[in-house]
């Protein structure tokens, strides 16, 4: 049993998408969901379920941005960054909610694991910048002050 | 309920065709992403809470038999209007109602749906003059809806509605009167282009993917919209995901194709979620699946998540990425229409693309030619936003003019500032100035203009932005986009954003410009992709466009827009410094100087703009600017 992952989840994963390789990114995605994070050690466990090398899934989920072998907070907060956001003055935002956090550029996370502040390219809801996300909901028209408060919200009903 | 043959769906389509005629009196309440994110779902419950304790007789659904008495409330996709939402309109009058808060439901209840009153204040106002109805409003004036026809019109999670506005007519059409040749034929009359961005005859692909011995096609929509700036996929996808099944149907059927798959972006929850909705229900219907109405064609499909990386929108990239691979693009030719996914194959369209297909099929190529200008026909959405009062999605007909889209329809610019610039085509595109303003929209013009239509992203400018900050802007995520497969991209993009850097923090040398112009001409001539052959654009074209604003930066040491905090002044005031002396001793560089009890003096040669000064003055009278 190891000690990053239930080894049973992962099966169940695997088993729903399909041992095969082509179910490599909706697989990564689904042990993402489960903890927020990939465990560096499901990584091998994965690869030889669907029979791809070590490196090649290593590859695939070092490549792409939404993946991360660093543990992510409960709450992540997408600060978009996007054409749109960014004329309508989305850095001051990101400032906001990382001094608050203390976080930075390269510290993405807070130590506590509640916390995750990253930027997105674009997150189509232009019509609304500077526009923000928080898990799976958007967030409009934001300002610092405004980030600031739902950050306090979230902070409660941690 | 399986539909067995043509002759079934027609007469369910009648029955719904039917049962929404009867729909007189309608509270749509919009539910896109924009609407839904200012809270349009806490107005929806509350509106069904009021009509349920004010006992007014109400339908959620469409309904085979409805009174023509009864009230119809309908969770709509998104009407474009995003900036003004959460937006409620009212049928039959065509009341729109903007900024809606749950506050005001109490009002429309009373006044609107009891009343048959307007509730003024809810609709839109413009330079004085109240808009009761939608159709008058500026923003929706001057637009042709052709893809956009059913979003804010009809429920996204209901087939139902579909096939009551002739949905899956089209499908019905090319299964059943044409042969695979035919509608290839008819696409290719049609003069439809790629509406990704390149503009790529899409009748001459799916004709090159037909004529291919190999199986099992595939068809694949591009829903990987990755351009900052650009939301028109997503608002298909979410508002009208039938319109976009359907069009990815008859490719199949026009190619031979068995498996259909759509790649969209992760950023996009609610449109993968009505995706899979939409499937789920024509698959229910027999409309997709396995012997499509009875005939012995199946097409079977599949969501694919994007995870995060813009060169997914690349062909080569993307089916990559289907593939469970790192999203890298390859050298072309093969192509991906004789080996695409999973080496077959295969028809690649964006979702624009193949929303325009089904009123093609179904109206005919001449119908379609006659919109817009011959060689770009069809309209072309747009995501407008930026420094534009009304931002938004709109759709208007190829050839329609940037002034008419900015001034017409965006309303010109905020707070009364002057026009600068629109970006177009995000990342891959390029600027256009007030002197192209009068310039038609449409790919051959754009593309003589140094700029491109791209997948439909317009970004409204003001005299308050730099351009050079917008090109770094760009440069800056292109390289973070970079796959770092080929040398020219991967090195290329990072010395091009090394040199922007220095340039708006007031490090710009002599022969900046040029270097930038050469990295550009190497880049563009030698990357593998598109990603890599038009990062260099946004630069490009603002050299070519605001040369003044570049040197200006590097032998001025200025930022005429007052944007790059590296090249604003630091000034002290001499009204309020009482002359301490703090900030000159605090300064690293020793450029203050000045006599105890009288005005200090920054000397600009010598500052470092470090800004020590600011925070150590007890009376704040140093600021930038």
């Amino acid at each position: 049993m190891s000690k990053t992952f239930d080894t049973a989840v992962v099966d169940r994963v695997i088993d729903q998408l399909g041992a095969k390789p082509s179910s490599t990114i909706a697989i990564l995605q689904a042990v993402q969901e489960e903890y927020h994070y990939l465990p560096q050690e499901t990584i091998p466990y994965i690869a030889a379920k669907i029979g791809v090398s070590e490196a090649q899934l290593y590859g695939v989920a070092t490549f792409y941005e939404n993946f991360s072998l660093e543990p992510k907070g409960k709450y992540i907060i997408k600060v978009c960054d996007g054409t749109a956001c960014h004329v309508r003055k989305s850095t001051p935002i990101l400032k906001a909610l990382r001094d608050e956090l203390g976080l930075s550029e390269s510290k993405k996370t807070t130590d506590d694991l509640n916390f995750t502040v990253e930027t997105v390219a674009c997150l189509g809801a232009c019509g609304l910048a500077p526009a923000m996300m928080v898990n799976d909901k958007v967030y409009p028209s934001m300002t610092p002050e405004k980030a600031i408060q739902l950050l306090n919200e979230l902070k409660e009903s941690l | 309920m399986k539909l067995n043959n043509r002759k079934e769906l027609i007469a369910l389509r009648k029955e719904y065709i039917a049962a929404r005629s009867k729909e007189l009196k309608k509270i749509l309440v919009c539910t896109g992403t924009g609407c839904m994110a200012s809270g349009s779902m806490d107005i929806y419950n509350k509106l069904a809470q009021l009509i349920k304790d004010n006992n007014i007789v109400c339908e959620l659904a469409l309904v085979k038999d409805p009174h023509s008495d009864d009230i119809r409330m309908c969770k709509t996709g998104c009407t474009g209007f995003c900036e003004m939402g959460p937006l409620v309109r009212i049928e039959p009058q065509g009341w729109l109602y903007t900024k809606v808060k749950v506050e005001d439901c109490d009002e429309i209840i009373e006044k609107t749906i009891l009343g048959g009153e307007l509730v003024e204040r809810l609709a839109y106002k413009l330079n004085g003059t109240v808009y009761c109805e939608r159709k008058h409003i500026p923003f929706y004036e001057k637009q042709h809806r052709m893809v956009l026809e059913h979003c804010g019109e009809i429920d996204p999670e209901s087939i139902e509605e579909y096939l009551a506005v002739g949905g899956y007519e089209a499908l019905e059409k090319a299964l059943f009167e044409m042969t695979p040749d035919e509608i290839v034929q008819e696409v290719s009359d049609s003069n439809l282009r790629g509406r990704g961005g390149g503009g790529f005859p899409c009748g001459y692909k799916w004709s090159q993917v037909k004529r291919q011995k190999e199986f099992p096609k595939y068809v694949v929509c591009n829903g990987d919209e990755g351009d900052p700036g650009a939301f028109m996929d997503r608002s298909v996808m979410e508002s009208d995901p039938h319109r976009m099944l359907e069009g990815m149907l008859i490719a199949a059927v026009a190619t031979g194709a068995t498996e259909a798959y759509i790649y969209v972006r992760a950023e996009y929850p609610l449109a993968v979620s009505r995706l899979a909705n939409a499937i789920r229900q024509a698959e229910e219907l027999g409309i997709m699946g396995d012997n499509i109405l009875g005939t012995n064609i199946s097409v079977h499909f599949h969501i694919n998540r994007g995870a995060g990386a813009f060169v997914c929108g690349e062909g080569s990239a993307l089916t990559g990425s289907i593939e469970g691979k790192r999203g890298m693009p390859r050298t072309k030719p093969p192509r991906t229409v004789e080996h695409g996914l999973f080496d077959k194959p295969t028809v690649l369209n964006n979702v624009e693309t193949f929303a325009n297909v089904a009123d093609i099929v179904k109206n005919g190529a001449q119908w379609y030619k006659k919109i817009g200008p011959e060689n770009s026909p069809g309209a072309k959405t747009f995501a407008l936003s930026g420094n534009v009062v009304n931002a938004g999605l709109i759709e208007v007909p190829m050839g329609t003019t940037l002034r008419e889209v900015i001034y017409d329809i965006g309303g010109g610019m905020r707070g009364g500032k002057k026009f600068k610039a629109v970006q177009i085509g995000g990342p891959s595109g390029g600027c256009l100035t007030e002197e192209e303003l009068d310039m038609p929209l449409d790919f051959d013009s754009l593309k003589k203009a140094g700029a491109i239509i791209g997948s439909g992203g317009l970004v409204a400018m003001d005299e308050d932005t730099c351009m050079v900050e917008v090109a770094r802007f760009f440069m800056n995520f292109t390289q973070k986009e970079s796959c770092g497969k080929c040398t020219p991209c991967r090195e290329g993009t990072r010395r091009m954003l090394e040199i922007l850097e220095r340039i708006v923090n007031g490090e710009g040398r002599d022969g900046d410009i040029e270097l930038l112009e050469e990295l550009s001409d190497v880049i563009s001539n030698t990357a593998l992709c598109g990603l890599g052959k038009t990062a260099p654009s946004p630069v490009v074209s603002t050299i070519q466009k605001f040369r003044k604003e570049y040197e200006a930066h590097i032998y001025d040491k200025r930022c005429p827009a007052g944007v790059c905090k590296k090249l604003i002044p630091i000034q002290i005031d001499p009204t309020l410094c009482k002359g301490c002396s703090k900030c000159a001793r605090g300064c690293p560089v020793g450029a203050i100087t000045g006599e105890l009890k009288s005005p200090y003096h920054i000397n600009p040669e010598v500052c470092i703009k470090c800004g020590a000064c600011i925070t150590t003055c007890p009376f704040h009278a140093i600021k930038e600017g």
